[in-house]
């Protein structure tokens, strides 16, 4: 069981990192919208991982994506700030005790809940990343345009990936 | 201690937040070149800023005195200049009544009242009768471009009617081929940067860029500059030319202006009236 769960994670680390930096760090819309795909790997992982192996995959997921996008530190400051917006969403809005799923997913937690969970996540992770890129507040404007139309993109892709990998488990 | 270990336990996922993020921001700060570059150059920024605030202040403070003394100097220069240039050479030298003969003397007046935002507008300055102001004296601006025409004068005060007024016309002249015009504001004209020569004789040609100087005719000096072509050709439904011109002064922040005294603008009034009723 234990063993499942890691290598199924692995496995979309791994799907994740190629899809992330072999295809989508190549496309963008006119310098407006840059989607992040893994940070699905992230919002994926189990409920009942503890608080410092979580930020710690975050923030290594994040040191590698830097690594292959020539920022060091920009996603990894973006990933602690995920993880601790995941970690309080969950708090707040599920049962600590008993978890029914094993990991956040679209069939589990149903769509509305998905939906929000990643909307947040995402928003927040998309405003370090844009905002450190940048490092000035007089182009905030077009700063927070960019962020808000990654927003949209990425949650796209992230909701794709789930209706296409998740669905047919539920059933 | 062990209150405070259940503490960091609780929230737990704050502190490692924080100690995550600052690691990032430092990875970020260290290793990326722009933002150093642009954290250092804040930094310094603030400390270059600071000074530059404290010294505007301290030279506030002086800023009348020095004024006051500039313009006396350069009053006394310009009157130099002018009399160097304008010496006749042409001139019998046994004519005794100057040592040099100069026509034009700048009198530095100070602005009491400016006013730009009227459809006519009049400025009051400093000096007056006293002071050796009359009527209809011609007024420059210390850097460049004409301001307008001494329109009443009491003992210690003199009002002058800018150019930004309907009824001031100046005489200039093209630099270039010294074609005549006149220099008005213009109606319907709100822009205190801009303003037209009109009544340029058909044949002449000019083009965007030209200078505009004064043309000698009237009170004011030769030469003074008073703007540059913006436009050319601008209809008037007459048969001269116009041309829309941008102004070498700003007439927003005058705080200085030169009077000009014109030694033979009695005599020279007295003739052109003599020869105007003879016609």
């Amino acid at each position: 069981m234990n063993s499942r769960v890691v290598i199924s994670n692995i496995v979309r680390w791994v799907l994740l990192f190629f899809v992330q930096v072999f295809l989508l760090r190549n496309i963008g819309f006119y310098n407006l919208s840059a989607p992040f795909i893994y940070v699905l790997f992230v919002l994926a992982l189990p409920f009942g991982i503890p608080n410092l192996l979580l930020y710690i995959l975050a923030f290594g997921t994040g040191i590698v994506m830097d690594a292959f996008y020539d920022t060091l530190g920009v996603h990894a400051t973006a990933c602690a700030v995920l993880a601790f917006v995941r970690i309080s969403f969950i708090s707040v809005t599920v049962n600590r005790d008993g978890f029914d799923e094993p990991e956040p997913s679209l069939s589990g937690m149903g769509f509305k809940w998905f939906v929000l969970y990643s909307l947040l996540c995402i928003f927040f992770h998309h405003l370090v990343v844009f905002f450190l890129e940048a490092f000035r507040l007089n182009e905030i404007g077009y700063t927070l345009v960019r962020c808000l139309l990654s927003c949209i993109f990425t949650l796209f892709l992230v909701l794709l990936a789930q209706f296409i990998f998740y669905k047919r488990k539920s059933r | 201690m062990r209150n405070l270990w259940i503490f960091l336990n609780r929230y737990n996922a704050f502190f490692f937040l924080i100690i995550f993020f600052v690691a990032g921001i430092i990875l970020t700060v260290r290793n990326n070149a722009y933002q150093r570059s642009v954290t250092l150059n804040s930094t310094n920024g603030l400390v270059g800023a600071a000074y530059e605030h404290l010294n505007v202040v301290k030279r506030y403070l002086n800023l009348g005195m020095v004024n006051d003394s500039l313009a006396k100097e350069n009053a006394l220069l310009k009157t130099e200049i002018l009399a160097l240039r304008s010496i006749d050479s042409a001139k019998d030298v046994t004519v005794k009544d100057t040592l040099r003969n100069v026509q034009y003397t700048y009198l530095p007046a100070k602005v009491i009242k400016n006013s730009f935002t009227l459809r006519n507008n009049i400025i009051t300055i400093n000096k007056g009768r006293l002071d050796g102001i009359e009527p209809d004296m011609a007024v420059i601006s210390p850097q460049q471009g004409v301001i307008g025409l001494v329109r009443d004068v009491s003992d210690h005060l003199a009002t002058i009617r800018s150019l930004l007024h309907k009824d001031t016309r100046i005489s200039v002249a093209i630099k270039k081929n010294n074609a005549l015009g006149s220099l008005i504001w213009g109606d319907r004209n709100f822009d205190i940067r801009k303003a037209f020569v009109t009544d340029i004789p058909n044949h002449v040609k000019m083009s965007v860029g030209d200078t505009i100087v004064t043309s000698g005719a009237g009170e004011f000096p030769i030469g003074v500059p008073v703007g540059r072509v913006r436009k050319t050709n601008v209809s008037t439904g007459d048969n001269f030319l116009a041309a829309e011109i941008t102004l070498f002064n700003d007439f927003s922040n005058l705080q200085y202006v030169y009077v000009i005294k014109n030694k033979y603008a009695a005599e020279q009034k007295a003739l052109e009236l003599n020869s105007k009723n003879d016609e």
